[in-house]
């Protein structure tokens, strides 16, 4: 899949990669050409101001490319990561949402229930998925689905890859709310191991519920917030063009959780990001979710439960208060 | 540790004095217009006497009309980091927060208070918009984590009157994580298989329904409360059209099976007074070791079978219903 999709803060290295380009066609036309020093050296260049620029991403940066619409999605994870994948569908009250997706399947060997967000890749998945913003639906979808994981004994891994819950009438309609409340408890009280990967955007309530997780590991230029830069921008700038101030303000991202101990390991991306190299990005998420999985191992149904809720009850907390 | 603070003796006469001046006296409904007498008002919680629009009950109102002689405990709860994020948009967040205590005179948005209700001893925790929307944050957090310990201790129920624009924003991801935290809190509470009665009052919206607010063993509403995950705005300009009347107000809910009961302000007291009532009372079931004299000689199915019909009056869904009109 081409990656020729530049983010704003690339335009360098997009004018790099566009110059070795060039040369490389003057080059097919004329076969007496030597490009291959010139070549070389642009993209030598161009390596070491991607390097440069994805050192020191800001916020905001980290958001777009969070966002990128190259950057792996559930469906590419499934594919990749997981053998003899199932997808199951519905909640059993009214619907199915297709912007939560689940199922069963064989990861690294074992039996596991997969759920996540998927944001879809053109216009037609991408309406299909509803840009990854759940429905009610999509959360008791959830909700059954571990509760299946409890009774097969399966571990449940979820990827996280949404804006948010779908703000809409149906959704409130139907109950978005206590889905979601719901959602979050089910994963509280799950007596299976239970790890998360945020993969992209971990957006809210939408997020949280299914992210609940003994462990959560976050990829490197991934986010997860309470509302998305724009949300917070209008709301407490009143200027939704404030964006970058309140991207930074939130401080949503993956090194900054773990700072503040929401999550537990940051699985590293390509330089240049996901999108740049899909295949190595997911093999890491693999690994990372195999050892996590792997270090529950041996815990009872209630060890679990008590390494989650114990978690949870300390965040936010003054360490030495009751 | 003893977290009681402080106790609240009911202190009406001086209510009355301070709020006794001229521009004070006399309150228009925003409903109907009508111009109502503040002392009619206060008498009334708030309620137009004319129209019944419900209208904001200060947080202490609420608790003295609750409690039996307004009298109430004030549990204390734990200090909280302040603004681990140094986090500032237009104002910085400490300022805010000063701003929010010099108001209210609390620390956040939340007041746990413990007493009786018709002589049932309660815990009681109430989030106030006045401070900071009612937003929820790691102090909220830590309010609700208290309050739901406390009534495991006490052995009571915990009433929650919800309040809320949302997550307090300005605490990042660490407000975001009172979701599954509450949840936890809500969870202890029902492990000791003490009732768990959620008011929704006007406005709660955002983080706070998706989590705490809706786990309620009973879900009840104050009529006309707006409630909601995304708000009213969001949504209007997510779907570009104008939202239907009366979308996501507490008859709408109820409509929509998402709470059991509306609940006039004048019949509150009296409904979580029987619902604490019937709830506590469901646990002395299974502390009935000897059957009572007169059942003795009855099958040991047609025991069962009384207790299961007693069960449902008890929970008569029609009792409920009649509370909600
Ligand atoms: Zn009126």
């Amino acid at each position: 899949m081409s990656t020729h999709s530049y983010l704003d803060f690339e335009k360098q290295v997009a004018e790099l990669e566009g110059k070795v380009q060039e040369l490389r066609q003057l080059a097919s036309d004329d076969s007496t050409m030597d490009i291959a020093d010139e070549v070389q050296k642009l993209e030598s260049k161009s390596a070491t101001l991607l390097r440069e620029t994805y050192a020191k991403l800001n916020p905001w940066q980290k958001t777009q490319v969070a966002r990128h619409p190259y950057r792996p999605h559930f469906k590419d994870y499934i594919d990749r990561l997981v053998e003899d994948f199932t997808p199951l569908a519905g909640d059993r009250y009214y619907g199915d949402d297709e912007a939560i997706q689940g199922g069963l399947g064989r990861f690294k060997g074992r039996s596991v229930v997969v759920i996540g967000h998927e944001k879809g890749n053109d216009t037609s998945s991408r309406l299909k998925h509803n840009f990854g913003m759940a429905m009610p639906e999509g959360y008791r979808k959830a909700v059954r689905l571990m509760d299946m994981a409890e009774r097969f004994d399966l571990p449940v891994l979820s990827l996280i890859d949404t804006a948010g819950a779908y703000p809409g009438i149906g959704a409130e309609e139907r109950g978005q709310a206590e889905a979601i409340a719901r959602s979050t408890e089910k994963c509280l009280t799950l007596g299976v191991p239970m790890v998360s990967i945020i993969i992209g955007e971990g957006g809210s309530g939408g997020a949280v519920a299914i992210a609940t997780a003994n462990k959560v590991l976050m990829l490197e230029h991934s986010i997860y917030s309470v509302i998305s830069p724009e949300g917070c921008a209008s709301i407490l700038w009143r200027d939704p063009a404030k964006s970058k101030e309140a991207a930074a303000a939130m401080k949503l991202t993956a090194q900054d959780l773990l700072e503040h101990n929401i999550i537990d390991l940051i699985i590293p991306e390509p330089i240049g990001g996901a999108h740049r190299g899909r295949e190595a990005v997911m093999d890491a998420a693999g690994d990372a979710a195999i050892e996590a999985l792997q270090s529950l191992s041996g815990l009872s149904a209630d060890e679990l439960r008590r390494q989650r809720q114990d978690k949870y009850l300390a965040m936010g907390r003054v360490a030495g208060t009751a | 540790m003893n977290w009681l603070t402080k106790i609240v003796r009911p202190k009406i006469s001086t209510l009355w004095k301070k709020r006794d001046t001229a521009e004070n006296l006399w309150h228009k409904c925003a409903q109907c217009g009508e111009m109502i007498f503040h002392r009619d008002l206060e008498a009334a919680q708030k309620v137009c006497p004319s129209c019944q629009h419900h209208m904001r009950l200060p947080a202490r109102d609420r608790l003295q009309s609750l409690f039996d002689g307004g009298s109430y405990d004030e549990v204390e709860y734990p200090d909280v980091q302040i603004d681990p994020l140094n986090f500032k948009d237009e104002k910085k967040y400490t300022d805010r927060l000063k701003a929010a205590r010099n108001k209210t005179g609390d620390k956040d948005a939340f007041i746990i208070a413990a007493g009786t209700l018709d002589a049932q001893s309660i815990v009681v925790a109430l989030q106030n918009f006045e401070f900071m929307g009612g937003s929820l944050g790691m102090a909220a957090g830590e309010a609700i984590v208290r309050a739901a310990d406390e009534a495991v201790t006490r052995k009571t129920p915990l009433i929650l009157f919800a309040a809320s624009g949302g997550a307090r924003m300005q605490e990042g991801i660490l407000s975001l994580m009172q979701l599954p935290r509450t949840t936890v809190a809500v969870q202890r509470l029902k492990d000791a298989g003490l009732p768990y009665l959620v008011v929704l009052t006007d406005p709660t919206t955002g983080g706070v329904t998706a989590s705490y607010a809706m786990l309620g063993d009973i879900q009840i509403a104050e009529p006309g409360a707006l409630v909601g995950f995304a708000g009213p705005r969001v949504i209007e300009q997510t779907i570009r059209e104008k939202l239907p009347d009366g979308f996501q107000r507490a008859e709408y809910l109820k409509d929509h099976g998402m709470v059991d009961m509306v609940v006039h302000r004048h019949e509150l007291r009296a409904t979580l007074s029987r619902l604490v009532r019937l709830l506590m009372e469901k646990g002395m079931a299974a502390q009935i070791t000897a059957p009572v004299s007169e059942p003795a000689q009855l099958p040991v199915t047609q025991v069962q079978t009384t207790l299961a019909v007693a069960a449902n009056e008890d929970t008569d869904p029609r009792a409920e219903k009649d509370a909600a009109e």
